[in-house]
C-alpha cells in the first residue's frame, strides 16, 4: 500500500503543480496517471507546440513546462504510479480513503486531488477484428517501457508525432522497425519527419505505405501482422513479428471518477469554488481542467491557482486546528524533503568608504 | 456592430437536428460553434483545440456547400481517424463565412 498525504489522480501540469504548493506546506504528494508519462495534454496532445499565456514565460514550448514543473517539485519527492487508472475509491471509516488502480495498486492518503484534465487518456484502437485477442500478448497501445522491444521485431502503425519518435527510438533497440501507415505522408515535427526518412534510406527503417494493418497473427502471442498494401493494385501480404503498436492517439475518458458519486456536470466535477475546490464529498478536491463552477476556464494558469488554494484546505485536514502563516518562498526560503535547501542570498551589511 | 448571423443545420451524435445561428464575425469555426450550442458533451469535442490533431470535430458534410479546400494537416489527420466517409471534414479547420449559410452538417460517431 503506497500512503502519502495528498493523492493526486492526474499527472498533467495541474498535478505536478500541487506537489510544489503542497511541499511548502510539509505535505507529500504521490500521482496516479494512466499515461506513461507525467505532464497530460502538455506531453500527450502538443508536447512541441508552443503556449503563450503562462505568467513571465512569452512563449514556452508544452513539453517543456512540464520539465519546469517536474524539477519545481524535484525537491518534494513526489511518488508516481505510472501507466495505470485510478479505478475505485473507497472511504474509510478514519475519513481516509483508498484509492485502486486497474492493476489493483493501492494508494492511501487522508486527502485525494482529482486533478483528471478531460479524463484518463485510453487509446485510440483501430478496428482490427481479432486486435483484442492479442492486447498485452503482443499488441500495446502505448509504449510504457521501450526495454521489452529489446532485439524483438516490431510493427508500429500510425502516421503522427508518437508513431515517428517511436520507429526513430527503437531502431536502436529492436532488432526491426516496420512503420506502415495509410498515406505515403506523415504528420509531425519536421525534424522527426526528416530523421525517419534518414532511417529509411539507411534501411533502419522499414516503411510500408500507403498500407494498412487489416489482421493479427498468432497463437497466443502476436507472430505476425496482416498487411494491405494499395499501390497500382491492391495486395495483402504478411509481416512477421514479436510486437504490433498501433499508434492512433489517444483520447481522453472521465471514465470510472465518473461513478465516485460526485456530482457531475458537463462531464466535469463540480466544486466550491467560494472556498476549496472541494467536492460534495468531503475530502475529495477537484482541481484544473476536470472540475466546473460558475465562470470557469480551462487554462493551466487557472490549475495552478486552484491548486495552491486547495493545498491550504488540505493543510487543515490534515494537521487540524494547526496554526499556518502564509510564508513567501523568497522569505522563508525552501526546504526539500530529500534534505536540500534553497535561499535567497542574504544581503550584505558592509561600509562604503 | 453590423448583425451577421448564418443559419446552420447540425445532426448531433444522438441524431438530433439542430437548427442554429452562427456568426461570421467571431473568428468561429465549425467546432467552436457546436461547442457553443454544448451540441456535444464537453470533452467529446475540440480535444486538440482545434489544431487538426485529434479528429473530435469530425463531421460529415451533407449540402453542398462549397467549402474552403482542405489543407494538408486536415487532410492527414482525417486518413488516420476512424469513421472517415467521402464527406468528411474536421469542423475546425471550417471558418465560419457568410458563404456557408443554410450548410448541413452530421456530426461524426465519438472514437
Ligand atoms: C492543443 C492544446 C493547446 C492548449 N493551449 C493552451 C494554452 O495556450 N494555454 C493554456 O493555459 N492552456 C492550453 N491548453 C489547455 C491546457 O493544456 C489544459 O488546461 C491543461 O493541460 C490542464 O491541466 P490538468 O493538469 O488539469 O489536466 P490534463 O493536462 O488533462 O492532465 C490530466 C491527467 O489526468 C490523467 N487522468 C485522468 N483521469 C485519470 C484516472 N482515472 N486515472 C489515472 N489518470 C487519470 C490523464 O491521463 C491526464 O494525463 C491547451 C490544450 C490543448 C489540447
Ligand atoms: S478539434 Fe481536434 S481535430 Fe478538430
Amino acid at each position: 500500500m503506497i500512503k502519502t498525504d495528498i493523492l493526486i489522480i492526474g499527472a498533467g501540469p495541474t498535478g505536478l503543480f500541487t506537489v510544489f504548493e503542497a511541499g511548502l506546506l510539509k505535505l507529500k504528494c504521490h500521482l496516479i496517471d494512466a499515461l506513461p508519462q507525467p505532464g497530460g495534454q502538455c506531453s500527450e496532445i502538443y508536447p512541441k507546440k508552443p503556449i503563450y499565456d503562462i505568467p513571465a514565460y512569452p512563449e514556452i514550448l508544452a513539453g517543456d513546462l512540464t520539465e519546469k514543473l517536474l524539477e519545481q517539485g524535484k525537491q518534494f519527492e513526489p511518488g508516481f504510479t505510472l501507466g495505470e487508472r485510478a479505478e475505485t475509491i473507497e472511504k474509510q471509516d478514519d475519513g481516509t480513503f483508498i484509492v485502486t488502480t486497474n492493476k489493483g495498486t493501492k494508494h492511501h492518503a487522508p486527502v485525494v486531488a482529482i486533478a483528471g484534465g478531460l479524463g484518463s487518456f485510453e487509446p485510440r484502437k483501430p478496428k482490427i477484428h481479432n486486435i483484442h485477442l492479442y492486447e498485452d500478448k503482443g499488441v500495446e497501445y502505448m509504449i510504457k517501457d521501450p526495454e521489452i522491444y529489446r532485439d524483438k521485431k516490431v510493427v508500429i502503425a500510425g502516421g503522427g508525432d508518437s508513431a515517428l519518435d517511436w520507429s526513430i527510438f527503437l531502431t536502436d533497440v529492436a532488432k526491426e522497425v516496420t512503420l506502415i501507415h495509410r498515406r505515403n505522408e506523415f504528420r509531425g515535427a519536421l525534424d522527426s519527419v526528416e530523421k525517419v526518412q534518414e532511417l529509411k534510406n539507411q534501411g533502419k527503417i522499414n516503411l510500408i505505405t500507403p498500407a494498412e494493418v487489416v489482421g493479427i497473427l498468432g497463437e497466443d502471442h502476436v507472430t505476425g501482422v496482416v498487411v494491405e498494401q494499395v499501390q497500382q493494385i491492391k495486395k495483402e501480404f504478411e509481416i512477421e513479428c514479436d510486437h504490433f503498436v498501433p499508434l492512433f492517439g489517444l483520447s481522453p475518458k472521465l471514465g470510472p471518477i465518473a461513478d465516485w458519486g460526485l456530482e457531475i456536470e458537463k462531464n466535469a466535477i463540480k466544486v466550491n469554488n467560494a472556498l476549496d475546490y472541494q467536492t460534495n464529498i468531503p475530502g475529495i478536491f477537484a482541481i484544473g481542467d476536470v472540475n466546473t463552477y460558475p465562470g470557469k476556464l480551462k487554462l493551466i494558469l487557472c490549475g495552478f491557482h486552484e491548486a495552491t488554494l486547495m493545498c491550504q484546505a488540505a493543510y487543515q485536514i490534515i494537521n487540524p486546528g494547526k496554526r499556518y502563516v502564509l510564508k513567501y518562498t523568497t522569505v522563508s526560503g525552501i526546504d526539500g524533503f530529500d534534505g536540500s535547501r534553497k535561499e535567497a542570498p542574504k544581503a550584505v551589511v558592509k561600509a562604503i568608504e | 456592430m453590423e448583425m451577421q448571423d448564418i443559419k446552420l443545420t447540425i445532426i448531433d451524435r444522438d441524431g438530433v437536428t439542430h437548427d442554429v445561428d452562427a456568426p461570421t464575425d467571431m473568428a468561429m469555426n465549425l467546432m467552436e460553434v457546436i461547442r457553443s450550442y454544448e451540441l456535444a458533451p464537453e470533452g467529446t469535442i475540440g480535444i486538440c483545440g482545434g489544431m487538426a490533431m485529434c479528429a473530435s470535430c469530425q463531421c460529415y458534410v451533407l449540402s453542398d456547400h462549397e467549402l474552403p479546400e482542405m489543407q494538408d494537416d486536415e487532410e492527414a489527420m482525417l486518413s488516420e481517424a476512424f469513421d472517415v466517409q467521402e464527406n468528411s471534414r474536421l469542423g475546425c479547420q471550417i471558418q465560419i463565412t457568410p458563404e456557408m449559410d443554410g450548410l448541413k452538417i452530421e456530426l461524426a460517431p465519438e472514437s
